[in-house]
């Protein structure tokens, strides 16, 4: 009579476990709060693929790169609105996708609630911080306040 | 049926111990972190333009400096990593046909990000060599 089982998942070699069903997708969260971050984190990934990408190419790659910059460039650029519009929008998809991800990966790490909240509350206040700030001087910035420096 | 109740050492890739999606698994979160990090200095040295040309001035002369251009260019291997393995995680996350493509599609991102990387390493550091010759 057989007493025991045979051992299963933990013991199979490698090469079984790539055979694995994939028809049904990857994991993602089935509802709530979660399954809208899962969809926030690929909706905005989408639109920074843009505006990020767009950004590094222009500032660090185009011309001389970073050495271009100063506050005259910076002065010629935001006289578009266009231009501000774009910093805007990747600042503050920036700063919630990438916080959103350290609330993700804290999710991993750090085991004990209390800990992990107040982790989490300290990038929500920076974040919230630099959003505040960011958008304060993206839309009030006015070189007319220092004729001649540009 | 005879299966082995331990694994040996070689059923895996060196250090972390998994399978190549593991890899990228982990290199998102690197890249996704140090660019977060970065991010919260860049929010603030870019806020500093609001207080006039002479302060802005002073604090982008940082990058005068070919120590801070090489991580510039680790920042922007990082965004672009991300971003191309960003792709590969919306294609399989919103196409489940293409699952058990997976490994494949782990390539495609390794050489398109490696394709990408060639023409903007040569030009980035052009712009090192410039810096350090003048």
């Amino acid at each position: 009579m057989a007493t025991s089982t045979e051992p299963r998942h933990a013991s199979l070699p490698p090469e079984r476990s790539r055979q694995r069903d994939f028809r049904g997708g990857r994991d993602r969260p089935v509802g709530g709060f979660e399954l809208w971050s899962w969809l926030f984190m690929r909706i905005s990934g989408i639109v920074l693929l843009i505006l990020a990408v767009g950004h590094v190419l222009i500032m660090h790659v185009q011309d001389d790169g970073v050495g271009r910059i100063n506050f005259g460039f910076v002065a010629t650029r935001w006289q578009s609105p266009i231009w501000r519009t774009w910093d805007w929008m990747l600042l503050v998809l920036a700063l919630i996708h990438g916080i959103n991800g350290l609330r993700v990966i804290t999710l991993d790490y750090v085991r004990k609630p209390g800990i992990r909240l107040t982790i989490n509350m300290v990038f929500y206040i920076l974040g919230f911080t630099l959003f505040v700030l960011g958008s304060v001087i993206v839309f009030t910035f006015d070189a007319s306040k220092w004729p001649g420096a540009t | 049926m005879a299966t082995r109740a331990t694994k040996k050492k070689s059923d895996y890739g060196p250090i972390y111990k998994g399978h190549e999606g593991q890899y990228s698994w982990l290199l998102h979160r690197i890249t996704g972190v140090a660019i977060i990090l970065f991010l919260f200095a860049h929010v603030i040295d870019t806020a500093v333009v609001g207080w006039g040309p002479e302060a802005y001035n002073r604090v982008v002369s940082v990058y005068e400096n070919p120590i801070v251009r090489l991580l510039e260019l680790g920042l922007v291997a990082a965004i672009l990593y991300h971003s191309f393995n960003g792709i590969k995680i919306m294609l399989l996350d919103f196409f489940p046909r293409l699952v058990p493509h997976i490994r494949t599609l782990g390539t495609v991102t390794v050489v398109a990000f490696f394709g990408a990387m060639i023409p903007i390493t040569w030009i980035m550091g052009g712009q090192i060599v410039d810096l350090i010759r003048n």
